[in-house]
């Protein structure tokens, strides 16, 4: 079977497109050739820092003739229908098509299409153009006077079709100006020369012979290896970065690998600083010592050519680029470091963090307030939370910062604690922003705890207050991992956090900051307050509640404040988001989210440990025999008193009189959901949730029992009410442990 | 004219004005109009007319001239030995971009002394983009052996208007590049005649005592009120030039905009003192964003002026 090989020669395609370009190429043109009616056996793709590259394995030489027999209208039918049925089968009149008879519908006509198989250099000469036209770059461009885009400018075509045997041949196109070909050229510099190539065994031997390795994976290979070794031979490591080595990879078609110093002054400087510099700058890796873990004051960089000095001008030239680029980042950092970070907050003044939501100092503030009073819950000294929170954001000024944004947090534990703040301080000043996503740590120091979940809580509250929340796929200001890294911290450090009181406190300062900032107009224009005079009068009460609550009272959310209306709603809405990001959780740890629907149904529940171990309780309930059971005796009797309470109109409340219990049956459930109030009360003040379901369990058997030897809609008018009441109270009590309704099964 | 034949004190690895002028002989030889320097304050070459307008509309152009640039910003009154609010940059503009430029360019780099077999020259992804000029393009930066020197961009968009044909543009950094073929760790050591002993003639010579004045000029003495004035101005009299434009075409009904050039260099003057302003921290961040789209909005307009004039290539 024939073989196919594409290259497309371009000048440098940036090094983070190549390997999903590759990719591309490979599923248009796969897909091309397939829907021509083509199979093949297997494809790959290749990319270099000049070209993209496809071989497809096994394709035939050409395309199976097809027969399809099209069912038309009756003969007489409509012009119309006719019309189509010719148009739709490609049919030139009605005379080319046949008459066939059926039994039950009589003459009607029949296309017959017929198409001769294609040549496969056909079908992909056609397809070409267009992919190539049509290529999903992120970033495209034209360039001289063609109108053709590509990455950067595309330079030649190669495009040869054949089995392995034979000499194969060249699939002619044109594109923009380019005609397919068979020629191809080596590395820029080490092997510029052009030459023909067959298929890909010889294309490949070809490139490497003229200075080039065509698979990105073996030049990351030979990278990583080669700088592994040459750390090997200095006695130092590698330290590797998978990133960095993709990148490298994607800026060189021959990689050799140098090592260059520099002045070991610089190892004053954080590790990390040293890294990034080196990374970011100059794409080269760091080299540290195995024993100690400390960066050394060598590094490795990759050139794409073989120097004929044996490299020592790359090397020289390399270091003084790092030389000066980490001069710039000492001269940052000594700076930073003589730079009290308490001095920083004015500035923190002039950042806008949200048009609509005031400075980063207010935030600040409202870090400081909520900080303190979450120190309660985590276990932390107020006065470190409230310290940590007043200097968590004050690196986002620092030179070493503005140079390095993702070291925000890293930077201010650095400076905290070379300017004598306490470890645990420093180490919240980098913590409060984690965890950052699913792999990230999650934090369990109690002050870096109480300002991680102030930083969470303040942007959600914030963000829901000015309807800012996300949609689909965007969520700019990272809401949804906001809300997991708050499900994060309260589950995997077990807090007792009433969650719902800490976002109305943190609402209520976003608010007050809202209205200093903007002024109380400001208030009226929120997306939530409404518009119309209930509005202007709502937003006069808020404004005035919020300049109350500012002082003690806000500062304490166990001193409770009752919610108003209109926060009621927002915040069940955010709740509602929450809860949302928790089933995603608890599904993945296997608890079922209708579990979690039933816990959060009773209403109230602000303590997301305790909506877990409770759903988790009764996922153990649902998962016995004697659970299973009760299940089917809630829903029998919820089913009874749906019916019966839309018959009737209304419900079956108060207590069922024992005097009207005639049958041991009832009597007996009667007792046993009395026994069982009693006994449930206590658990569940107590949070033993375990124990509140097995209790509960022990409804099963009178239940059942009561189902067998009972007729609920007696007679006796009274005798039946007695019963719907008794019905009510086991819905009732059942209810105490978790919303059953919302149990699917 | 090859290296070996040049005097020493021409030699592009000892001389800076050896280097810029091997550069100009260079391009010369590659049939560039060598321009000289816009007669204004801008802050790259890219903002000269030679650029900026003549990359628009279909007719050809070939140009290459060196282009004192002004960053106020980028100040550091002398003291830091690669940081410069004044310094000069290389340019080349070739419209349409040719299909060998990279080849051009990695030839322009072998004739002032970097010899690729040595020097690791690599085109790392940089896409260009100018907001005052609401323009972009597609490029790279052009390294050796780690080093930025050059910025190499096909022009896709200029004031606001597709470029067709493409022009690609070339942007040397001479101090950098002087710095590393002269093998100096501070800008003002550079050669700058290339002459030895008391003939020569340093960098600092020329420049540096002019760094340490504008340096003081742009951060602490330059007269905000005068500046936030006279952006105004510079707004108003392009705005107006361009409406005199319109009229004279008007009038003389052959389609043809009359005053385009002139306005375009009111552009300028408004950008310049924006950075000025810029400099002197009196302008916030949200206002920053609205001054930059001000200039941008000249700019456009002077584009689509410019594209009815005969240099834009309305006939």
């Amino acid at each position: 079977m024939p073989d196919l090989l594409i290259e497309l020669f371009s000048e440098e395609i940036p090094a983070r497109m190549q390997r999903r370009a590759a990719e591309d190429l490979k599923k248009l043109v796969t897909n091309a050739v397939v829907e021509a009616g083509l199979t093949y056996e297997g494809a790959k793709a290749f990319a270099t820092p000049r070209r993209l590259a496809l071989h497809v394995a096994g394709l035939p030489a050409a395309s199976a003739a097809t027969r399809e027999e099209r069912k038309g209208p009756r003969v007489g039918a409509p012009e119309k229908a006719l019309e189509g049925f010719l148009r739709g089968a490609g049919l030139a009149s009605i005379d080319d098509a046949q008459v066939q008879n059926d039994p039950k519908k009589g003459d009607f006509y029949v296309a017959v299409i017929e198409k001769d198989g294609r040549p496969a250099t056909d079908i992909i000469a056609e397809a070409m153009p267009t992919i190539i036209s049509n290529f999903p770059w992120p970033k495209s461009q034209r360039w001289g006077t063609g109108s053709l885009k590509w990455v950067r400018p595309l330079h030649s075509i190669v495009c040869t079709f054949g089995p392995e045997t034979e000499e194969p041949e060249i699939v002619h196109f044109e594109v923009g100006g380019i005609k397919s070909g068979n020629v191809t050229r080596g590395h820029r510099f080490l092997a510029p020369q052009s030459f023909e190539v067959r298929r890909l065994e010889d294309y490949m031997a070809k490139l490497e012979a003229h200075k080039v390795v065509l698979d990105a994976d073996r030049r990351k290979d030979i990278i990583l290896h080669d700088a592994q070794n040459a750390a090997l031979a200095l006695g130092l490591e590698l330290v590797e970065d998978e990133g960095l080595l993709e990148e490298v990879a994607g800026l060189n078609e021959w990689p050799t690998v140098l090592i260059g110093a520099y002045d070991e002054a610089f190892l004053a400087l954080p590790d990390e600083v040293i890294k990034l510099t080196i990374k970011e700058n100059q794409k080269n890796f760091v080299l540290r010592d195995p024993a100690t873990g400390k960066l050394s004051n060598k590094f490795a960089l990759t050139t794409n050519i073989e120097a004929t000095d044996g490299g020592a001008v790359i090397i020289a030239g390399n270091e003084k680029v790092v030389a000066a680029r980490l001069s710039d980042a000492k001269f940052f950092w000594e700076g930073d470091l003589k730079t009290k970070l308490e001095s920083n907050l004015p500035k923190l003044d002039s950042i806008i963090f949200h048009e609509k939501l005031g400075t980063v100092g207010q935030r600040v503030q409202r870090l400081e307030r909520l900080a303190t009073e979450l120190a309660s819950v985590t276990g932390a000294a107020p006065a470190d939370a409230q310290r940590a929170a007043k200097l968590a954001k004050t690196d986002l000024v620092s030179a070493s910062v503005f140079e390095f944004t993702e070291l925000q947090g890293l930077i201010g534990r650095y400076l905290a604690t070379a300017q004598g703040e306490t470890p645990a301080i420093a180490a919240a000043i980098e913590d409060h922003y984690k965890p950052a996503g699913a792999a990230d740590e999650v934090p369990s120091a109690p002050v870096s705890i109480a300002v991680a979940l102030a930083d969470k809580v303040d942007v959600l509250a914030g963000f829901w207050a000015i309807n800012e929340k996300p949609t689909g796929s965007k969520d700019p200001f990272a809401l949804r991992r906001a809300a997991l890294g708050i499900i994060r911290i309260v589950l995997e450090n077990d807090l007792r956090l009433p969650l719902r009181d800490v976002l109305v406190q943190a609402l209520r300062r976003n608010l007050a900051d809202v209205a200093t900032a903007r002024g109380e107009d400001a208030l009226k224009g929120l997306p939530f307050i409404g518009k119309g005079e209930a509005g202007e009068d709502l937003v006069s009460g808020l404004f005035s509640f919020v300049n109350g609550c500012a002082g003690k009272v806000l500062d304490s959310f166990s001193e409770k404040v009752p919610e108003t209306a209109l926060e009621r709603g927002l915040i069940d809405d955010l709740m509602g988001f929450i809860a949302e990001r928790l089933k995603v959780v608890m599904k993945d740890k296997g608890i079922r989210h209708d579990l979690i629907d039933a816990v959060f149904a009773l209403g109230d529940q602000s303590d997301l440990a305790l909506v877990v171990k409770r759903a988790e309780a009764l996922g153990a309930l649902l998962g016995s025999e004697d659970g299973e059971n009760l299940l089917a005796g809630y829903k029998r009797a919820a089913n009874i008193l749906r019916a019966e309470e839309k018959k009737e109109g209304t419900s079956f409340g108060g207590e069922p009189q024992s005097a009207l219990l005639i049958e041991p049956a009832e009597v007996a459930l009667f007792e046993a959901i009395c026994g069982l109030e009693a006994q449930v009360a206590p658990l569940l003040v107590a949070n033993d949730y375990n124990g509140a379901m097995s209790a509960l369990a022990q409804l099963r058997a009178p239940v059942d029992k009561f189902f067998v030897d009972i007729h609920v809609n007696a007679e006796d008018a009274k005798v039946r009410e007695n019963r719907l009441k008794l019905l009510t109270r086991i819905r009732h009590t059942m209810h105490q442990v978790a919303d059953f309704s919302k149990i699917a099964g | 004219m090859s290296r070996d034949t040049v005097p020493a004190h021409m030699d592009p690895t000892k001389s800076f004005q050896g280097l810029l002028l091997t550069l100009q002989q260079f391009w010369a030889d590659k049939g560039c109009a060598i321009l000289q320097p816009y007669d204004m304050e801008v802050g790259a070459g890219t903002f000269h007319p030679g650029t900026t307008l003549r990359s628009l509309g279909p007719r050809p152009w070939k140009a290459a001239y060196v282009q004192p640039c002004r960053r106020p910003t980028d100040g550091r009154y002398g003291e830091n030995p690669n940081r410069l609010q004044h310094y000069y940059q290389f340019q080349v503009i070739l419209k349409p971009s040719p299909e060998n430029l990279q080849e051009l360019y990695l030839e322009s780099l072998r004739a002032i002394g970097i010899d690729t077999g040595v020097h690791d020259v690599r085109f790392v992804e940089d896409d260009w983009e100018s907001p005052t000029l609401g323009a972009w393009g597609l490029g790279w930066e052009c390294w050796c052996d780690g080093m930025e020197v050059s910025q190499f961009t096909y022009f896709q968009q200029v004031a606001g208007f597709e470029c067709k044909p493409v022009s690609g543009e070339l942007t040397y950094g001479l101090e950098r590049l002087a710095m590393y073929v002269q093998g100096v760790d501070n800008v003002y050591d550079l050669n700058f005649n290339g002459r030895e002993g008391d003939e020569k003639i340093s960098y600092g010579d020329v420049f540096h005592q002019a760094e340490q004045e504008f340096s003081r000029h742009n951060f602490e003495y330059a007269d905000t009120e005068m500046l936030f004035r006279h952006f105004k101005d510079h707004e108003d009299e392009c705005k107006r030039l361009l409406a005199f434009s319109e009229q004279a075409k008007e009038e003389a009904g052959d389609g043809l905009q009359k005053v385009v050039l002139p306005a375009y260099d009111q552009v300028n003057k408004a950008s310049h003192v924006f950075n000025l302003l810029d400099a002197r921290g009196v302008i916030s961040v949200t206002e920053r964003q609205s001054y930059i789209l001000r200039v941008r909005e000249l700019a456009k307009a002077c584009g689509a002026a410019f594209l009815e004039t005969k240099w834009g290539g309305k006939e």
